[in-house]
């Protein structure tokens, strides 16, 4: 029926015969020299899993904490993420509220929790409840996860705020700042590859 | 020359979220991946068509996202209205050169250029080119990658409105342009989707 020893490139369509990549190795298309698959060691997901859990926790004391306090003539403030998304929506910026709600919180949890469960029943050698539509969810949500950005965002806003204020970084501000980094991590450590192949054997 | 071996030539289809390649069913039935059950096409379906339209709304509505404020400061000095533009030039007078010059890259050059790259795309698929196809595939890669950054100035918003909108001397709202701005990012992101970079490659199999 198939033919997994085939991987078409999704850039150009050209296929290419799959073969064993050195440690650290990754294929590109001979035409278009997109990336095709990279090599992942074994325990690649036993990584993911741990980056993954790292990345959870840091996600909790991210929106826990306030990002950054101002203090301007003896009057403090500060904002957690969530309260800077509720400030918006009272402003009437719904919109915007919704956008930023979707890109720093809800994309960046949902990918979070849905790759550790997905790892963590894997590595129960159990098919696990809905692996198989959160795989396809996290697929489709990923470009709109911005924590990234959103980082950066923050540090131009300190700037402009040093101006008129004294700047406070907050807890948060650290969190997202390994967040990011421990995203990115699992990201790349996750091998989808494999997490497929398992599955279709558990089947 | 030889016709290049793609999927589509052989009769199989390339599963866009396991990258499983599987047998195309006979025409006119829906094929499903048979290792993950996504639906499979041969190309993105209508990817033209739904480029042309999410880019012609983002250039539409780039217009108000950079001619509305994006932020309204109120003080005791009376109301300022800040566009992107003003954003960028306040960075810049006040001395912080590297965060106005990143700024403006962000939110004028990269939305600016991903537009203009989807149309190029978008537009040289449409007349049949086969020049540069390497480096057209390339260009969408980078947008379909740097679009996100222009998220930038919306999150310099939000962080400015939660923390100044209390104290006592000054408040910051958002302003209409603001969600303009947040649209154009969105759509761009939606169009830059619907592109099938396929499509470079598809047309000097038909013809050579
Ligand atoms: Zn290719
Ligand atoms: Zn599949």
């Amino acid at each position: 029926m198939s033919s997994p020893t085939f991987v078409a490139c999704l850039e150009c369509d050209l296929l290419h015969r799959q073969t064993q990549l050195p440690s650290g190795g990754e294929a590109r298309c001979t035409r278009c020299g997109a990336l095709l698959y990279r090599h992942a060691p074994p325990d690649a997901n036993e990584r993911a899993l741990a980056l993954a859990l790292t990345a959870c926790i840091l996600f909790v004391v991210a929106n826990v904490y306030p990002i950054v306090g101002l203090e301007v003539q003896g009057t403090h403030t500060s904002s957690t993420l969530f309260g800077a998304v509720e400030s918006l929506w009272d402003d009437e910026a719904r919109t915007v509220a919704v956008l930023v709600f979707f890109t720093t919180i809800f994309v960046p949890a949902a990918e979070l929790i849905g790759l550790t469960w997905v790892l963590v029943t894997l590595r129960q050698g159990a098919r696990g409840r809905g692996a198989v539509p959160i795989l396809h969810f996290i697929e489709s949500v990923k470009p709109w996860g911005m924590v990234e950005v959103f980082l950066l965002g923050v540090l131009v806003s300190l700037v402009k705020l040093a101006h008129i204020a004294t700047i406070e970084p907050g807890v948060a501000l650290f969190s997202f700042g390994a967040l990011m980094a421990f995203i990115a991590a699992a990201a790349a450590a996750f091998d989808p590859d494999a997490a497929w192949k398992q599955l279709e054997t558990i089947r | 020359m030889s016709m290049a071996p793609t999927a589509a030539r052989s009769g199989l289809l390339a599963c866009e979220v396991c990258r499983l390649v599987s047998h195309a069913p006979p025409p006119g039935s829906d094929a499903y991946c048979p290792r993950c059950g996504a639906m499979l096409h041969t190309r993105k379906p209508a990817s033209l068509a739904r480029t042309w339209a999410f880019l012609i709304a983002a250039i539409i509505l780039y217009v108000p996202a950079n001619t509305l404020p994006i932020m309204d400061t109120s003080s005791l000095f009376g109301t300022q209205s800040d566009t992107i533009l003003s954003g960028v030039a306040f960075l810049w007078t006040s001395g912080s050169f590297v965060l106005a010059s990143l700024v403006f890259f962000a939110s004028v050059m990269v939305p600016l250029a991903k537009m203009i790259a989807l149309a190029v795309l978008a537009g040289s698929v449409q007349m049949r080119s086969v020049r540069h196809q390497r480096t057209r595939t390339r260009l969408y890669r980078i947008i379909e990658f740097a679009g996100r950054w222009s998220m930038l100035d919306i999150y310099v918003v939000t962080i400015l409105v939660a923390l100044v909108q209390v104290s006592t001397f000054a408040s910051i709202h958002a302003g209409p342009g603001a969600a303009a701005f947040g649209a154009v990012v969105v759509l761009t992101m939606f169009a830059a989707a619907s592109f099938d970079p396929r499509l470079i490659w598809d047309i000097q199999e038909k013809e050579s």
